[in-house]
């Protein structure tokens, strides 16, 4: 059974490989998240220098757009800002009778930024939930002073957009007077220059801005966003960002994950401004791609 | 003899290509409207699209927001009830664009004006291409200064509730609609007889006077066209509003609020929309209204420009 396995392993390598052979490289292609795209290609990068033979591609598109194309076979490692849906996951079962592998690979924190002459010091979910759907619209009713608050928020075709109005507004919508701005960059310089403002966007932004502790509800302690209340998950806008294959990975794919979760993978993700994986997470992942696929080599 | 067969050969090749240029360019337009048109036309036919969004839904009141505060007009197309009114776009680009020709218009019909009656002929050759050079700043390069220098000045000195408006937008739009208007109106005005004038003058008029009460009238239609085209080219500016507006869809009269326009509101969806959806279909359709808008104010401005052509070489009266 397992050497039948191994030769099939071997057919389906030797099939991939043929129809590569004429770039003479590998090709892994990665597609998803727009969050995740600089990281992937950071990735791809210095993975791509240590290993000359392969060839990796990295798209965007959204982690819908990236899920799709895992569904329909024209993508090998989807990267995805949220966990697939189930009806997601039944799909990829129904069209290529294949289980779905979910590998944590890092983590990001969305801060919420205040300018620093505001003297609000810390907001509940709640009340962020309350500003950003337009019942609380002056800052008195949140500790601060007597002055309307200006929102800055981000285009609908960003994923920090839906993530926030998922995680913080609990799918209300968004207030119309909330400013779409192009990027978190120019969300920070809004709020930079306005005193009355407030913005969102990646942690690893914040610059001339104050990122303000958040807490759960209004009982529980604020915690400030910083990388140990990230990885400690104490830090209530939190999440993990992850890469899904359709089965087990083999070959080049299966290297290129393992070297994504291992120290050095890790250290790609810092440089480019998300959070590592915590070591017990990183360990989980590492364990994940280890362990060899039942679900497959039983319908096989 | 042979030489003039070959002449005659060789203007009908090149004839002959120059109207096939012409024709490819034209079909081009042709085939650009039908495809965005093939593109819009679901919004009006299709069922699928029906169950998500209908031209009730587009145009009319709805009962969005909470029963305490009621919001007939939103637009906010990424939700779990995708909303997708058109009056808040529709009354932003309005808003933008009549700020824009109310900074643009009086100061470049006043430009022109200076250049054509009042300047000395070395100045008059200076001014010109210098505002004409403003028609070729890029427009990002507008936008950018109205983000980030022209919003800052403004707050400073008006303390706006919002820092990027129509205010803001509007006035950085006049900037690039100024070489439009100037340039038409420019035209327009030297293109009355130098007889117009002495005439005035023989009455007794100051060269004020002969201006403001003959040459300008008489070059009214020419300005008029230049202030129509500049109007289609700021109800179709897509840069400028996108970085200096603020792009929330706020349904209000209030100039110092954030506006969202039809273009901006293309430029930044389309790209991520998915395929064929809904909202692909009705990011189409605001395509063609914007195309059908520029198309209409063009072809009035072509005609004004016609009617003075004809007003000054003394066809009419």
């Amino acid at each position: 059974m397992k050497s039948k396995l191994e030769i099939l392993a071997v057919l389906l390598v030797l099939l991939v490989g043929t129809s590569v052979l004429l770039a003479q490289q590998r090709n892994i292609t990665v597609k998803g998240s727009d969050t995740m795209v600089i990281l992937g290609q950071r990735w791809a990068e210095v993975y791509m220098q240590k290993h000359p033979s392969v060839a990796i591609q990295v798209t965007g598109g959204g982690s819908g757009t990236g899920i799709a194309a895992l569904i329909n076979g024209t993508t090998d490692i989807v990267e995805a800002s949220r966990p697939m849906k189930d009806r997601e996951i039944a799909d990829l079962r129904a069209k290529r009778s294949k289980e779905a592998l979910e590998l944590p690979v890092a983590v990001d924190g969305l801060a919420v930024y205040l300018n620093e002459q505001n003297p609000v010091s810390e907001l509940s979910l709640q009340q962020l939930k309350a500003i950003y759907t337009g019942v609380v619209r002056n800052w008195k009713e949140v500790g601060g002073r007597d002055e309307r608050i200006v929102l800055y928020g981000r285009e609908n075709n960003s994923g920090t957009y839906v993530y926030f109005k998922e995680h913080v507004l609990e799918n209300a919508d968004y207030y119309p007077t909330v400013q779409a701005l192009p990027g978190t960059a120019a969300v920070i310089n809004a709020v930079a220059k306005d005193p009355r403002g407030i913005g969102y966007g990646g942690i690893a932004y914040a610059k001339g801005v104050k990122a303000i502790p958040v807490k759960k509800d209004a009982n529980s302690p604020s915690f400030e966003p910083t990388m140990e209340n990230v990885l400690a998950a104490r830090y209530p806008i939190s999440r993990y960002l992850y890469w899904y294959f359709a089965g087990q990975p083999s070959g080049e794919v299966r290297a290129f994950a393992q070297w994504v979760v291992s120290k050095e993978g890790q250290q790609v993700v810092k440089d480019v401004g998300y959070y590592p994986l915590g070591e017990n997470d990183r360990l989980a992942s590492v364990a994940k791609l280890a362990r060899k696929e039942e679900k497959t080599t039983a319908k096989q | 003899m042979a030489s003039r067969a070959q002449h005659r050969w060789k203007d009908w090749l090149i004839e002959r290509v120059i109207y096939l240029a012409a024709v490819v360019a034209i079909s081009l337009i042709i085939l650009i409207f039908l495809f965005v048109g093939r593109e819009a036309l679901p919004v009006l036919i299709s069922a699928e699209v029906h169950e998500e969004v209908t031209l009730d839904n587009l145009l009319l009141a709805q009962e969005y927001g909470t029963p305490g505060a009621r919001l007939p007009y939103v637009w906010q197309p990424v939700s779990e009830v995708p909303k997708y009114s058109l009056m808040p776009l529709f009354l932003g680009t309005l808003k933008v664009t009549l700020m824009a020709m109310l900074f643009a218009t009086p100061l470049a019909i006043a430009a022109a004006i200076y250049t054509t009656e009042f300047a000395p002929r070395w100045l008059r050759e200076a001014i010109k291409p210098v505002v004409e050079l403003l028609a070729g700043i890029p427009s990002v390069v507008l936008g950018f200064f109205a983000l980030i220098v022209l919003a800052s000045w403004l707050q400073d000195v008006f303390r706006f509730d919002f820092r990027l408006n129509a205010i803001n937008a509007g006035i950085a739009l006049g900037l690039a609609v100024i070489p439009i208007i100037y340039t038409i109106s420019e035209d327009a005005l030297s293109a009355v007889p130098r007889s117009y004038r002495n005439a005035a003058y023989a009455l007794g008029a100051s060269p004020w006077q002969a201006a403001w009460g003959v040459v300008l009238p008489a070059a009214l239609p020419g300005v008029f066209a230049g202030v129509v085209l500049g109007f289609g080219r700021a109800v179709g500016e897509t840069m400028i509003v996108l970085m200096a507006s603020g792009n929330a869809a706020i349904t209000s009269w209030n100039f110092a609020e954030s506006v969202r326009t039809l273009s901006a509101t293309i430029a930044a969806e389309l790209a991520e929309v998915v395929f064929g959806s809904a909202h692909y279909h009705v990011l189409f359709l605001i395509g063609t209204l914007l195309f059908a808008i520029t198309f209409v104010l063009n072809w009035l401005g072509a005609q004004m420009v016609g009617r003075l052509r004809r007003r000054l070489t003394g066809a009419v009266r």
